[in-house]
């Protein structure tokens, strides 16, 4: 059985995993009064408006200003609110200083939902994407930051930050994303990444987030005739499941690979690069992601320029593991 | 020549007059004299806005400093803190002696207000322009909070921003967006005193008309005497009653001087960022009370 078969419900249709924030967030609205939305001036995009809806007194549309509209999620949290403010990825963490000091520094509890993530947008082109968002939020303390990888782990993720005290970036995708199977999951927890095979001795261990999982399975698979593969959810990118990791690095693997649509740097690449080099061990790393800035195209062409089908993933991987040998 | 004696406020309720005044400006510069860095300029231009403010204008309970029903505060412009740690001390949240620790490690007297540390500051500022989009959001959270009932009362946002600071666009957003949303319980006030650091505010980027521009973003707009502190807290128990008859929100415009209250010191940028020596110190106390400070000194020798 191919692990496409194994691990992906193509039974459940997919679903964007800015459509599954939006019906959670308003599900999330009816349950909890202190629930309060903001937006600027993209609540059709970013799903904010199935709140918006059906509480306007709790929604805040601040108009194409997020800077304020950061601060006022701040404000909101001040009040014993629960704000989660939404926008464009690139848009909301572009207001670092903002989320720095007036969320971050305060540890407001502020819930900051990025949306259009990577290159996967398509067509509206480089301005619109958010490629350097995980590098940014992660660098701050306090941050805890997600990224989920279907509509499962978006809800999931959603429902457990209602009992924490402190700020979260949520990273979600403008395209519809696979579901994966659940059923020999470990239960959703902080800092507890989904081991989607079994933790193989001297695999390829693959650790892939977001919009990018379905294709570096896909991958994995062109690649299961030079031996097996250890596939990982990682979606969380702060904290990281240390100790997965580290059983990780136990299993004596041949390769790690870190694949997402984001730059290379800072993402969940360096977060993995942080972490090995502390441990010594003799895997290489190869961190995929995107070279160079974002441009217009269609989503499927995108991903075949910026080498995120699954041949191109796996012949990049197999590249790696010949040079390492 | 320094009196050596321990440090006692004045009575309560002199917050207002003169003596209360004196004492909080002494105070100001002792924290960032034991500090050797921090900004005199700004935060004694901001004296009598915070005694109209907390002068009769603010509900609270020094027993109960977090009850949900208290007033806020936001200190836009971070800098000033001295003033407001000052007048915190006096109310009675923490004895005069905690102030020499200003900006010492580990002190919750942080340079800037740090929420984190001190949970009064309600937003952690310093980086100047977000204050006001905070207290725009805390205003429209408690209206909320008073309107689902969880609250009895709806209580009082003040957000005191610079005039350099009002140069950051995001002021500018924080304005509109007050003008769509128009909560009954927000007063910004402006600490115009005309300096900022590369110079007086005219120069390095001027904002007039400043009034019109307020008036433009549908605030409405109070001009005062900035050094009036009965004036001041007669304007802000009035807009405080016409709060909620009011479909616009206050913006009070206070003309000040920077560095006020000490003869050297006003002037437009010199005492921005810069501690006084000893020497300067001394003249400054002598100047305010013509000899000794009659309520001893914060770093007393006993």
């Amino acid at each position: 059985m191919s692990l496409e078969t194994e691990i992906i419900d193509r039974a459940t249709k997919g679903k964007a995993t800015r459509l599954s924030f939006g019906e959670e967030l308003a599900s999330l609205g009816a349950k909890y009064d202190e629930v309060v939305a903001l937006d600027a001036d993209l609540s059709k995009s970013t799903m904010t408006m199935l709140f918006a809806e059906k509480f306007p007194k709790r929604f805040f549309n601040a108009g194409i200003a997020e800077a304020n509209m950061i601060g006022m999620a701040a404000g909101l949290a001040a009040a014993g609110k629960i704000p989660f403010a939404a926008s464009f990825g690139c848009f909301l963490t572009g207001r670092y200083d903002q989320i720095r000091m007036s969320v971050a520094f305060t540890g407001a509890n502020v819930r900051l939902v990025g949306t259009h993530a990577g290159v996967g947008i398509g067509e509206d082109g480089h301005s619109q994407m958010a490629l350097e968002d995980l590098t940014l939020m992660r660098s701050l303390p306090n941050m805890t930051v997600f990224q989920p990888a279907d509509d499962y782990d978006t809800r999931a993720f959603m429902n457990w930050s209602m009992g924490h005290q402190g700020p979260i970036y949520m990273r979600l995708t403008r395209q519809a994303l696979p579901v994966l199977k659940r059923a020999n999951l470990r239960p959703f927890a902080p800092g507890r990444w989904d081991l989607l095979t079994a933790l193989h001795e001297s695999s390829i261990v693959v650790l892939a987030s977001g919009a990018l999982v379905e294709a570096s399975i896909q991958a994995a698979d062109l690649l299961a005739r030079l031996g097996p593969v250890t596939f990982i959810n990682a979606n969380w990118i702060k904290p990281i499941d240390e100790e997965l990791l580290l059983k990780a690095v136990q299993s004596k693997p041949k390769l790690f690979v870190t694949i997402e649509d984001h730059y290379r740097i800072g993402g969940l690449g360096g977060a993995i690069a942080e972490k090995l080099s502390e441990w010594k061990m003799s895997a290489p790393l190869l961190r995929i992601g995107v070279e160079g800035f974002g441009q217009s195209g269609s989503p499927a062409a995108n991903y075949e320029h910026y080498g995120f089908t699954p041949r191109a993933l796996a012949g990049q991987i197999e590249k790696a593991l010949s040079a390492g040998q | 020549m320094q009196n050596s004696s321990k440090f006692q406020w004045p009575a309560i309720g002199e917050l207002s007059a003169e003596s209360g005044r004196k004492a909080i400006r002494q105070t100001i510069l002792e924290q960032i004299f034991s500090a050797t860095s921090g900004h005199p300029g700004g935060s004694l231009s901001m004296v009598e806005i915070l005694a109209g403010i907390f002068d009769g204008n603010f509900n609270h309970d020094v027993k109960q400093p977090e009850g949900p029903e208290r007033d806020r505060l936001v200190l836009s412009k971070g800098h000033g803190v001295p003033a407001l740690y000052s007048v915190l001390s006096y109310l009675g949240y923490f004895p005069a002696t905690e102030l020499k620790n200003f900006r010492k490690l580990g002190s919750f007297l942080q340079g800037h207000p740090d929420k984190s540390q001190y949970s009064l500051m309600e937003a952690s500022t310093g980086s100047l322009g977000q204050g006001a989009s905070v207290a725009l959001g805390l205003a429209l959270g408690l209206s909320l909070n008073f309107e689902a009932k969880r609250i009895s009362r709806l209580p009082f946002v003040y957000c005191i921003l610079g005039d350099g600071e009002i140069q950051e666009g995001q002021v500018w957003e924080s304005l509109m967006a007050t003008g769509k949303f128009r909560p009954k319980n927000l007063v910004f006030v402006l600490d115009h005193n005309r300096g900022q650091i590369d110079g007086p505010v005219s120069e390095v980027m001027p904002l007039e008309p400043l009034n019109k521009k307020l008036e433009a973003f549908n605030l409405d707009v109070h001009v005062c005497d900035g050094h009036d502190a009965k004036g001041l807290k007669g304007l802000f128990s009035e807009i405080r009653g016409n709060a909620v008859r009011s479909d616009k929100t206050a913006f009070v415009v206070a003309n000040t001087l920077k560095g006020k209250g000490i003869s050297f010191m006003e002037h437009p940028t010199k005492w921005h960022g810069a501690a006084p020596s000893r020497e300067q110190l001394e003249s400054a106390i002598q100047e305010l009370f013509n000899g000794q400070s009659p309520y001893g000194r914060i770093n007393a020798q006993t």
